[in-house]
């Protein structure tokens, strides 16, 4: 009983053809989009590798190039291989290719569909990331003068203006660490010694914060120093004060940044899966029709098309079964009782043709 | 007496209209260019009006944008002329047409001449646009609580921060105004109330800028207050540093970003200049073979271009064109004249 059969003529088979000739070049299109969306993608990870922990996120990227490029491929190759479906006499070049190809599509569809799914999935393991890494770069922003970690400060700074936040989680993450470098503090003064000795690693720590996390819209000049002390600052309540500094955290802003960007990228995927699988559809319909209208040897006649030959349990037994049967090949045929003595002949018989066939003519040549 | 007289058989008349064909569209793909500058421009002039005092000029975009759209419906309707004027039946209903088209192609080119002047000479104009208009941004930069003038402290802080710049000329500008408004100083504090009777004006002035004036590649937490203290800071010399805050003022930050625009703007109009003036005779000489002899469309036909290449193309689309116009449909009024003088004097005759 063969699955979805559908009848074709031959105007119908050929419009399938050429309908699904213009599909595949649009898929070649689509596939290109694939493309400039993991190269976009990739690009983007890397200009904030800095503020990303050693985390392998780079998969994902990759995977949206590779299969891109493979679907640009795949499609171009359906394209021709649908164009030349028109006209039956070329249809035979392609006819041992054609199932192959089908099978291969689907395989490659199905890579699609992971492609589109690694998308979402990439959120978690990114969060992990940049947690890590702003982290470390919030430590190593005062090292302006090792080398491998001079440009942090210049990077974190440019993020947090652009990205309009203010440390980690929030601006107070910056009154943990010590961001001024040892060099522009004056140990001879008797402040500086005492915050220094103040905290158990020696750490000088104050409730300020870099020049980056002043928010432009606030109405009054910035308050970088003494933030969360009141009286240093007329007409000034740090606690409803919000305005003053950006109050999101790069951690949230970046986040919401990569997630959009992959929101748009693996709804286009999805797109293109469902895309893909149509025209997978039409083409294997083309291809059972055509080759059905062989078996009956009229090229104008009407033809069946279908999905799968025999009803899908059937189809799995059988393709089971052929693949048992590779891996029996170079197996002896034992007999009844399992001896492997007992040499059993093969029951296929060879055809040579019939046993009385009259002697040919050779009245002309002699 | 024919000059500079080609032979142009039917092959060679149909690639050169091709050509022509496809330089219309190029034509008419660069007026679609010239018009989206011009929208890019005038966006781009409106969003930093604020710091031009919402004083500047828009004639130049205004203008681009006119010859842009004139560009592409001109040269649209010369590409579909050349097209046609391979057919005579077509041609002949397009003939009426084509005087008034060179007419207005001619009125094209002067304006597009006008507009590189412009380009290149409103450039002035929009400097001391910005000179005034930073000058007066530095001013009410307090005035957040003023209406109309509230948000000059964030356009003036996202300009510093986007374009790398301090100040109108430098950042010294900054210590000649008061950028704090009273409302955030506390008058009771005699360190206060000495620096706003230190000056004549009763201005809280210091040496200090705003935030958005630190350059964030410097190695070291950027240094706003005291700028010109030396002992303020541990290991500072205002004399040699460079990398604190940004050492570039506003005014020529912004201009060179302006002047860039503009001048690109006048090289593409150069090169939209150079284009029609080589599509004209081209074209006029195409239209001409087809008036001259239409019918004949198999056999060899010879195109004269008469006075079309006396002159340098440039001289003759601008300036004589329309004087032989002039010229020749003066001698053709005089011709009838003496016609219908030699009708009279014979009517008088039989008389």
């Amino acid at each position: 009983m063969a699955v979805l059969k559908v009848k074709f003529t031959k105007t119908r088979r050929d419009k399938l053809a050429q309908i699904l000739w213009i599909l595949n070049w649009i898929s070649v299109v689509t596939g290109v989009i694939l493309f400039s969306l993991g190269l976009f993608l990739k690009v983007e990870l890397k200009k904030r590798e800095e503020l990303m922990a050693e985390k392998d996120i780079q998969y994902v990227p990759n995977m949206l190039i590779a299969v891109g490029l493979i679907a640009c491929i795949i499609n171009f190759l359906g394209g021709k291989i649908c164009y030349d479906c028109v006209d039956s006499t070329k249809f035979l070049r392609w006819k041992l290719i054609m199932l192959p190809y089908i099978v291969c599509t689907f395989f490659f569809t199905l890579c699609v569909l992971v492609g589109a799914l690694m998308c979402y999935s990439m959120h978690w393991e990114l969060e992990e990331a940049l947690n890590l890494g702003l982290m470390q770069a919030m430590r190593f922003y005062k090292d302006t003068d090792m080398p491998g970690r001079c440009f942090l400060k210049h990077t974190v700074d440019t993020l947090q203006i652009q990205f309009q936040c203010c440390g980690n989680s929030g601006y107070k993450d910056w009154f943990q660490i010590q961001w001024i470098s040892n060099r522009y503090l004056d140990m001879s003064k008797k402040e500086v010694i005492d915050r220094l000795r103040s905290n158990v690693e020696g750490k000088y720590l104050m409730d300020g914060v870099p020049f980056s996390c002043c928010n432009i819209d606030s109405p009054r000049p910035c308050i970088q120093q003494q933030i969360t002390n009141n009286s240093a600052h007329f007409n000034y309540e740090h606690q409803t004060e919000d305005q003053n500094l950006w109050m999101k955290g790069c951690r949230q802003a970046l986040l919401e940044y990569y997630t959009h960007i992959m929101q748009s990228i693996g709804l286009t995927v999805l797109i293109t899966w469902l895309f893909e699988l149509s025209v997978l559809t039409g083409v294997r319909y083309l291809q059972t029709s055509l080759e059905n209208m062989l078996r009956q040897g009229d090229p104008d006649s009407e033809s069946d098309g279908w999905l799968l030959e025999n009803s899908f349990m059937e189809t799995a037994r059988t393709n089971l079964s052929i693949i048992k049967s590779l891996g029996k090949s170079n197996q002896i045929n034992t007999a009844n009782n399992g001896d492997p003595n007992i040499d059993v002949p093969s029951t296929s018989k060879a055809h040579y043709g019939p046993d009385n066939v009259p002697p040919k003519e050779k009245m002309e040549t002699s | 007496m024919p000059f500079l007289s080609l032979k142009f058989n039917l092959q060679k008349r149909v690639k050169l209209a091709q050509g022509l064909w496809m330089l219309y569209w190029l034509a008419v793909i660069v007026g679609i260019i010239l018009f989206s500058l011009g929208i890019f421009f005038k966006i781009e002039l409106r969003k930093r009006s604020e710091i031009m005092d919402n004083n500047e000029s828009h004639l130049v975009p205004n203008l681009l944008i006119l010859v842009g759209m004139l560009s592409c419906g001109l040269n649209a309707f010369g590409g579909k002329l050349c097209h046609d004027s391979l057919d005579p039946q077509k041609f002949s209903k397009m003939k009426p047409m084509l005087r008034p088209y060179m007419l207005l192609c001619c009125g094209f080119n002067v304006l597009l001449l006008l507009l590189v002047l412009l380009s290149f000479l409103m450039q002035f104009a929009v400097y001391l646009t910005l000179a005034e208009g930073l000058k007066n941004a530095i001013r009410f930069y307090k005035d957040t609580d003023t209406p109309g003038r509230c948000f000059m402290k964030r356009t003036l802080d996202m300009t510093q921060i986007e374009f790398r710049c301090c100040g109108n000329n430098n950042f010294r500008d900054w210590f000649e105004v008061q950028w704090i408004s009273n409302r955030y100083l506390d008058m009771s504090n005699d360190v206060v109330k000495d620096r706003v009777l230190s000056n004549v004006e009763g201005k809280y002035l210091m040496d200090s800028v705003p935030f958005s004036c630190c350059n964030p590649g410097s190695p070291r937490p950027c240094i706003q207050h005291h700028l010109t203290n030396n002992s303020a800071h541990y290991d500072y010399d205002h004399r040699t540093e460079e990398l604190n805050i940004w050492n570039r003022g506003c005014r020529q930050a912004v201009f060179s970003y302006y002047s860039g625009i503009m001048n690109s703007i006048g090289a593409l109009l150069i090169f939209t200049i150079v284009l029609e003036v080589r599509l004209r005779p081209h074209c006029r000489s195409q239209s001409v073979t087809c008036v001259l002899k239409g019918t004949e469309l198999d056999s060899q036909t010879t195109v004269t271009y008469r006075n079309h290449f006396a002159l340098p193309f440039f001289f003759w689309n601008f300036i004589l064109f329309p004087l032989r116009l002039i010229a020749v449909s003066m001698q053709q009024k005089r011709k009838q004249w003496r016609e219908i003088h030699i009708l009279l004097v014979e009517k008088q005759e039989l008389l």
